[in-house]
């Protein structure tokens, strides 16, 4: 390798850990300004942040390319931003405003954006996957490259939906990347009272899929095993199962006690937290120093300050949709379809 | 005698609590309905007192919720699961209706499925899509099912009850908005005001009849209040039971007022009301003074929590109702 490549080399890794680290503090501080705004009621409905598991969205989707689809869950609003959803719809349509991604009337769990082929948060849990795997399938009859990213929790890994979608996927053939945010609770339920085989990358094995289990704090490794991934979905054409291991450093919803975890288990998954993880590594590779990062961090928090700022002042002046508009979309406008005669 | 005030939330958790002492083949079964207590906490302490074995917590997994439960009505149990919200109950959707409404058919009678299933239904509490439903009418258009709504905290404590015991495979709605509302009642009496599937005529009136269930009973009785005020005697009947329909308790009625009004929260296309004004229509025909009028939600899905308002029954849009009723 010559200078000059190595030069290259080290930029792009400059470059991409930069985003990374930008995505996260954006996310996080993204998610933070929900909960006060939730608590103020300003934001309604239900609000799943996603606090602790910023690596995941980040890692995943900013490996996949703007012509891969993503289908996601509640918790998606790291998900969206990540995609390049603007901020400020993302925090009009938390608003509820008529400017918002899903014309205000998703709210938090229901983000939505096709232009950007989003296919959406979805409050049923594991309805998303089954949607999935059509969309590869369309992909896949008409000779589209892309690959589907399907995110989904622990707990949607034991309804049925989950099932049925990883077998068609295998059966099929289909490139559908599986990614399941194990986060080790769904609500309440811990891990080992969800599943009689905690292993849930050997059972996505089981049904005839490239499987692998990722550190879902890292967001190196996170992005790494994405980009090996998708690199094998698309020259293969065949599903792949990515388990991220993660850890909600909030309660499930706004609404949520979190009675069923120990203080002890949150502290400790805090020690492994994504964001300054990834700034101290800056460090020990020797990319940056100290003092460079702590500035250019400081950099990062006033940017992504400004933005949170701007998103909300922009939501709040945002006008709401007419209630007499809420009978608009609810089907096609061309209705009835013009009858075929030849 | 023992007059207590209590919620609807704890009279549906005293009225199992009962259930479950008296018969040990009363199980419950549901997503964190154990140590959490349910989402809305209508179980809660129940696991603690019976056992994990009387109080199962599940995975994610509606369908094996519900499939497992007639499976255990199969055997003598009396199985009651609690789906989280209105709207996560369609992954159970085949078992109830392929299985759960149909085997006591298919064998003749020779088995029973005496099985509950619980639905917080209906909106009012600033929850979206998917947590805010009525989707009473599915169930209720399926031959095989019983369907109820309760709306206060007494018929809470009983309905919970008698839907235990009822030997037929029950549909139970709880009007989520209401859970926190109070009532006084005698807590220790022995035995239940009226059926399970009879309705109950909350406040007598000769002009109008207003017949409604589950959240919408409280908005319709303070609608009473208020056209009494202004001269309007309304008959206001909580329904109670979907299906069966107390069909004779509403014919009376509409045979003395002439007018009816049907609430609910439920879009009006194909809604309980619908089956309900052609009932009516068929046998009060030379007694009704004016069609039947539908008070209902508009067809479209549910809105967001700021256009709620907008889209509930509240008290003004079951007045303006009565009056189109009263204008003929
Ligand atoms: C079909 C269905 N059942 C139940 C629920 C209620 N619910 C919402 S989130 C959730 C837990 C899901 O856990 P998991 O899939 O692990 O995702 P996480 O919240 O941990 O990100 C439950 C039970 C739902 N939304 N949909
Ligand atoms: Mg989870």
């Amino acid at each position: 390798m010559s200078a000059r490549d190595r030069e290259v080399e080290h930029d792009t890794h400059l470059d991409l850990l930069s985003w990374l680290l930008r995505q996260m503090i954006r996310i996080r501080r993204f998610e933070e300004k929900c909960a006060e705004l939730y608590s103020a009621t300003k934001i309604r409905g239900f609000l799943h942040l996603c606090i602790g598991e910023e690596a995941v969205a980040v890692g995943v989707v900013g490996a996949l390319d703007a012509h891969d689809a993503i289908v996601s869950t509640y918790r998606e609003h790291g998900h969206a931003l990540a995609r390049g959803v603007p901020m400020e719809s993302i925090m009009a349509e938390m608003f509820g405003r008529a400017t918002g991604c899903s014309g205000g009337r998703g709210g938090s769990m229901h983000l939505f954006d096709a232009s950007r082929r989003f296919y959406g948060g979805n409050a049923i849990v594991a309805g998303g996957l089954p949607v999935a795997v059509g969309l590869a399938l369309a992909d896949h009859l008409t000779g589209d490259k892309a690959v589907t990213a399907c995110l989904f929790g622990d707990g949607a890994f034991a309804e049925g939906e989950f099932h049925e979608s990883a077998n068609l996927a295998a059966l099929w053939h289909l490139p559908v990347l599986f990614c399941c945010e194990n986060n080790r609770y769904a609500m309440g339920t811990a891990l080992a009272r969800e599943h009689a085989e905690t292993d849930l990358t050997a059972r996505a094995a089981a049904y005839g899929m490239v499987a692998w289990s990722v550190d879902g704090m890292d967001v190196l490794a996170v992005r790494e095993a994405t980009d090996r991934a998708l690199a094998y979905v698309r020259s293969s054409g065949q599903p792949c199962f990515l388990e991220l291991r993660t850890y909600r450093f909030r309660s499930h919803s706004m609404y949520d006690p979190d009675r069923y975890r120990d203080k002890a288990e949150i502290e400790h998954w805090k020690q492994s937290d994504p964001i300054p993880a990834l700034a101290s590594r800056l460090v020990s590779e020797g990319l940056m120093t100290a003092a460079e990062v702590e500035e250019w961090l400081a950099e990062i928090e006033s940017e992504v300050a400004t933005e949170i700022d701007e998103a909300v002042a922009v939501a709040e002046a945002a006008p709401l949709e007419p209630v007499e508009d809420l009978t608009r979309f609810v089907t096609t406008a061309a209705g009835d379809p013009v009858r075929r005669t030849s | 005698m023992a007059l207590e005030k209590v919620t609807l939330g704890k009279s549906l958790t005293n009225g199992m609590r009962k259930a479950m002492d008296r018969d040990p083949k009363v199980v419950l079964i549901g997503e964190d309905i154990g140590k959490l207590g349910g989402v809305f906490r209508i179980t809660e302490g129940l696991q603690k007192d019976f056992g994990e074995e009387r109080v199962i917590d599940s995975p994610l997994a509606e369908s094996g919720i519900v499939g497992t439960a007639v499976g255990m009505a199969l055997r003598g149990y009396r199985p009651v699961c609690e789906i989280q919200f209105d709207g996560f109950v369609y992954p159970a959707f085949d078992q109830i209706v392929c299985q759960v409404a149909k085997l006591h058919a298919r064998a003749l009678g020779a088995v029973k499925i005496p099985m509950v299933i619980r639905i917080p239904f209906g909106g009012g509490i600033g929850s979206p899509e998917h947590h805010s439903e009525s989707p009473e009418a599915y169930f209720a258009h399926t031959a095989g099912l019983r369907v109820v709504a309760c709306s206060n905290p007494e018929d809470a404590h009983w309905m919970i009850q008698q839907a235990i015991e009822c030997d037929d495979p029950v549909i139970f709605f709880e009007p989520k908005r209401r859970y926190h509302d109070r009532a006084e009642y005698d807590t220790d009496a022995t035995s239940a005001p009226r059926g399970l599937f009879e309705a109950n005529i909350v406040r007598p009136g000769t002009d109008v009849t207003l017949l409604g269930y589950g959240p919408v009973v409280k908005t319709m009785v303070e609608a009473a209040a208020a056209a009494e005020a202004e001269g309007t005697s309304i008959e206001v009947i909580d329904l109670r039971s979907l299906s069966p329909l107390p069909i004779d308790t509403i014919v009376e009625s509409v045979r003395r007022t002439g007018r009816l009004v049907v609430v609910h929260e439920a879009s009006s296309f194909l809604g309980m009301a619908s089956e309900i004004s052609a009932q009516v229509t068929e046998r009060c025909f030379y007694e009704l003074e004016a069609p039947v009028i539908r008070v209902a939600g508009a067809n479209i899905p549910y809105p967001p929590s700021r256009m709620e308002e907008d889209f509930l029954p509240d008290l003004d849009r079951i007045l303006d109702g009565v009056d189109r009723a009263l204008a003929y």
